[in-house]
């Protein structure tokens, strides 16, 4: 494709974040076309422009790139733009100028991230994303959406300044502000992994996003599932392919959350303990660091992106037509909602990995690519953890929202361009699933692997539906934890504990050391300061003309009316001139003696 | 309101219908383990080409995975307004 070369390599970011600032500005129909063209331009551009680095300037006699496009960064900002079309489709009626504004500054940080060819601009990008998708979550304008956003902008406050911190060592250690591989050695590169860690959300730094997502808008979720962590993927598989910490990161990661995700009654909230999982998926496809894996993750990614928004999609819409989204409030939906239960159960089986279905194509290359090095413990992590996802994502979500026990509710489909946003959603999740040799051709690395084997087909659809089995069995039996109005501790218990102690400690410590210095200074050195002031001045006159008056022999009736006198005078402050310096004399002279 | 009432789906209301869904899972099932000696198998892993490998492990992790779960619960559960009670 031939674009007009003043528009190659325009930076995606750019383009979308001048587009949020116009949007507020268009009405109606216009808004509508701006929202759907500006993904759509984007996608033109990364199309059309070939590898390499465009839009490089100096400033500081340092060099800024704000696109760089490569085999790696391609396939990101690619998927950024896609997904970012879907979720304008299914936001189009939303009309909420600060969601869609958030959201179309968001994806230009997450893409400005992905195409940054330098730490500056990089880093400038990271923090546009944090402040950005804040906003997607305050957008739900309820208490427990306010705390949860002030609770995620600190959280990624911290990360960004790890990010920062490392990176400007970084930049000192190497001279450059380029990056590639940088690898686990100094205490720069720690601090700058901590820093991507924390938006990849690697346990134990993950809860922010499993408290954070369930309280975001209805389309917000879409958004953030998209590109907070996969951004932190795509700077991982960037900078620290390869190293084995994040093996091990990766495969804890993928097990973890499905424990809370089965216990979990929200549904965005199981959601989003299954995005940290799949997200491990690809920590582990990094850590292992072979072209294969490499691949893998890639591709995953770009797979996740798709199903993961489509089942908060869903998720979204029986939030929006229901006002539930509690497993304990929701069940048997299929009755009246077809067409998103079918979406949902795409998207379910998707997240599994069921042949046919998108995840089934990509992430095996991670866990063959475990196999091939051997990995027995992290293989035999990955596929416990591929069951698990089965039993959480792909059955508990539907199960419990639209089948089930019966809920009552008869709520009908969402609107058309939710519909429309899923219904492309999942196409493209069988699309791929089916035939997923588009996908394979755009990876980094030249793609020599073939899903669909007998043995590989077979393995898993065992794997799965003996889980299934499990699942059927236990529900049955009773054995199958309840869903239950309750919440989980996390890890994000040990800051949320630690931030109100502290804030009632120091309530405790600085208000008492106040309200001592207020009796001490105000209430009693104050108040004798002003006694003393009143009347300490007239008692010192009054010492300083006792002998004056024993001179002059005075009535002591005579000396009281002078002494009242003296009084008035002082605290009227109408005392005679020649007092006053009288006073400052003998007082003087008094002083020259003793010394 | 009449109109609406027929636009629903009342399958699963049926308890022959959810019979023969479970039915047909069964028969999944039974055709896996059926064929699953028949094909030719590549594994990494010794275990991977054993009979009925992953029919197996996909049952015992989910089992482990809901037991652990329970223990958890036991462990982490608290009341949904625990945070604003602190």
């Amino acid at each position: 494709m031939v674009l007009p070369e003043q528009i190659v390599g325009f930076p995606p970011a750019l383009l979308l974040i001048g587009g949020a600032i116009l949007i507020p500005w268009c009405k109606g129909g216009l808004k509508s076309w701006l929202m759907l063209m500006l993904p759509i331009l984007a996608l033109f551009i990364l199309v059309g422009s070939p590898n390499g680095t465009y839009w490089s300037f100096q400033v500081l006699e340092k060099d800024l790139i704000l696109t760089r496009i490569d085999s790696l960064s391609r396939v990101f900002a690619y998927i950024f733009c896609l997904v970012l079309l879907l979720g304008s489709i299914y936001a189009l009626r939303e009309e909420d100028d600060l969601q869609y504004c958030a959201a179309f500054a968001y994806a230009g940080g997450a893409l400005g991230v992905t195409l940054a060819g330098d730490v500056f601009s990089l880093y400038i990008f990271w923090e546009v994303m944090a402040v950005a998708s804040t906003f997607l979550i305050l957008a739900r304008r309820t208490k427990a959406s306010q705390a949860a956003g002030i609770r995620y902008i600190l959280v990624h406050v911290v990360g960004g300044l790890f990010l920062l911190a490392g990176l400007i060592l970084y930049v000192d250690r190497t001279g450059s502000t380029g990056f590639e591989f940088i690898g686990l050695k100094t205490i720069d590169s720690y601090l700058i992994f901590v820093g991507i860690a924390v938006n990849a959300a690697i346990p134990p730094l993950h809860p922010w996003l499993s408290d954070a997502y369930p309280e975001a808008t209805v389309p917000g979720a879409v958004f953030l599932s998209a590109f907070t962590t996969k951004s932190a993927v795509y700077l991982m598989a960037r900078m620290y392919p390869g190293t084995e910490l994040l093996i091990w990161l990766g495969a804890v990661m993928t097990a973890i959350p499905i424990f809370y995700a089965v216990l979990e009654n929200d549904i965005r909230r199981v959601l989003a303990y299954s995005l940290i999982n799949q997200v491990g998926f690809m920590m582990c496809g990094i850590g292992i660091g072979t072209a294969l894996a490499i691949n893998g993750t890639v591709a995953h990614a770009f797979c996740h992106i798709l199903y993961k928004a489509l089942l908060f999609m869903a998720a979204g819409s029986v939030l929006q037509v229901t006002g539930k989204i509690r497993c304990t409030d929701l069940g048997g939906l299929y009755k009246t909602m077809p067409l998103t239960c079918l979406f949902c159960v795409v998207g379910a089986a998707s997240i599994s990995a069921f042949p046919l279905f998108s995840g089934f194509v990509s992430k095996s290359m991670i866990i063959s690519a475990a196999a091939h090095n051997k990995l027995v413990i992290v293989w035999l992590m990955l596929q416990f953890a591929s069951a698990g996802v089965f039993h959480h994502a792909g059955i508990k979500v539907p199960y419990f929202m639209f089948f089930g026990h019966d809920s009552g509710i008869r709520a009908q489909e969402p609107p058309r361009n939710m519909l429309v946003g899923m219904g492309i959603a999942a196409f493209l999740c069988v699309f791929l699933g089916v035939y997923p040799y588009p996908l394979y051709a755009i990876l980094p690395y030249p793609v020599d692997y073939i899903p669909y084997t007998g043995a590989h087909v077979v393995g898993q659809l065992q794997l799965l539906l003996f889980g299934a089995l499990a699942f059927c069995l236990l529900i049955l039996s009773g054995y199958y934890p309840a869903e239950m109005r309750a919440i989980n501790l996390d890890t994000d218990w040990f800051y949320r504990i630690s931030a109100l102690r502290f804030s009632r400690l120091a309530e405790g410590v600085l208000n008492r050391m106040n309200q001592g210095s207020e009796h001490l200074f105000v209430t009693r050195l104050t108040t004798r300061a002003a006694a003393w002031g009143e009347r300490g001045a007239a008692g010192v006159l009054e010492a300083l003309m006792v002998p004056f008056w024993n001179l002059m022999g005075l009535s002591d009736q005579r000396r009281q009316q002078l002494n009242d006198k003296l009084g008035e005078l002082i605290r009227n402050g109408v005392v005679p001139l020649g007092i006053s310096i009288a006073a400052v004399v003998f007082l003087l002279s008094g002083l020259y003696f003793l010394q | 309101m009449g109109e609406e009432m027929k636009k629903e789906l009342t399958v699963f209301d049926n308890p022959r219908n959810v019979k023969r869904f479970l039915l047909f899972f069964y028969g999944c099932l039974m055709l896996l383990l059926i064929i699953d000696p028949f094909i030719y198998k590549h594994g990494e892993f010794p275990w991977e080409d054993a009979p009925e490998f992953f029919a197996a492990y996909g049952f015992v992790s989910c089992v482990l995975l809901i037991f652990v779960a329970r223990l958890l619960r036991h462990w982490v559960k608290r009341d949904e307004d625990y945070y604003e009670k602190l």
